[in-house]
């Protein structure tokens, strides 16, 4: 016997993530999935974020790790919520481990949360955690290739800032290309490069964070 | 290795078609995956022998088929395939080099399957 399915394999994660936005959008929070490789910068550029913009807005963090709580203690000294989950092996989060963590966070006045991936540039990509948009970071000292070898994590991100650029002189990189492969991939993407360490070129990542939140509220 | 998530769905979505429709007996199951998904057909294979090793799904064929890349010109608005490898995807009409919409090749989904 022949049956037609035509299912979405990932649909169960697709409905609690839904659950999860639904959530989210009444509390008029504004939702960043966070994901890059390991070692891109993906914790100091939130922790330089929760501090530089801590007076403006009441953030909270969702850390995901395969080990460790290192990163939620990092993050969790600037001041901000954070919580952790240790995926203990897995390549990425998902929607209903965010479901129990969001679950311990007290959610209410939170304008942003991030949830911050396990460091990966292939796995979290097909699996989304409720998020209004993923972010993606990419250092320079990985190459500018990134976006032609890692298609995906590019085509389904809104933004990609691309950090560590006070190595820009030390490394081959170019911003130029890497960002016209981003933008071939995906028409929306907003490109920031930015140093969380120096902080150069990073208000353009503030901005855009600032304009999203009114948006959410206005929603 | 996000292969073996997506085999654990796969299978519970396959139980659920086959209690449906009556049947017991898997023989083939067809999966198709986009281009830039970022899917590994190998690991897919592996991750579902794993999956269904000493269950009643053991022995089935997983066929996994990829979709290819379609996107439709910012531009001109015309829909075509990317060619070769390199993801710069010129429109074969009008040269506009950046800001195609991606039509297909992102999808993961469970097309078909046979059984008895």
């Amino acid at each position: 016997m022949q049956i037609k399915v035509v299912r979405k394999i990932l649909e169960a994660n697709d409905r609690i993530s839904d659950q999860l936005r639904k959530m989210f959008q009444e509390k008029q929070i504004l939702v960043l999935n966070l994901m890059s490789s390991p070692g891109a910068g993906k914790t100091t550029l939130l922790e330089a974020t929760l501090t530089d913009l801590k007076e403006e807005f009441n953030m909270a963090v969702i850390e995901g790790d395969l080990q460790t709580s290192n990163d939620a203690e990092r993050v969790a000294a600037t001041g901000a919520q954070a919580i952790q989950i240790n995926t203990e092996g897995g390549c990425h989060l998902d929607g209903s481990m965010v479901l129990d963590a969001a679950s311990e966070l007290n959610l209410d006045n939170v304008d942003i949360l991030f949830v911050e991936n396990v460091g990966n540039l292939v796995c979290p990509a097909e699996f989304s955690v409720g998020e209004d948009y993923k972010v993606t970071i990419l250092s320079v000292v990985e190459g500018d290739d990134k976006p032609e070898k890692y298609p995906l994590i590019f085509a389904e991100s809104r933004v990609m800032l691309l950090n560590k650029t006070d190595l820009l002189p030390y490394v081959d990189f170019s911003l130029e290309k890497a960002s016209n492969f981003a933008r071939s991939l995906n028409k929306d993407i907003n490109i920031y490069p930015v140093s969380a360490k120096t902080r150069e070129g990073i208000d353009a990542w503030y901005e855009w964070l600032r304009t999203e939140v009114k948006n959410k509220k206005q929603a | 290795m996000h292969e073996m998530s997506i085999a654990h769905s796969l299978v519970e979505i396959i139980k659920q078609e086959m209690a449906k429709h009556g049947v017991t007996r898997l023989i083939r199951v067809k999966v198709k995956y986009g281009r830039i998904s970022a899917i590994v057909p190998e690991a897919l294979q592996t991750a579902f022998e794993a999956m269904t090793m000493d269950t009643d799904l053991q022995g089935a064929i997983l066929e996994i088929e990829e979709v290819p890349l379609q996107a439709r010109c910012r531009e001109c608005r015309k829909e075509f395939a990317p060619e070769g490898d390199l993801l710069i995807m010129t429109c074969p009409h009008c040269r506009a080099e950046f800001g195609h919409e991606i039509i297909s090749g992102k999808d993961l989904y469970i097309d078909e399957l046979e059984a008895e």
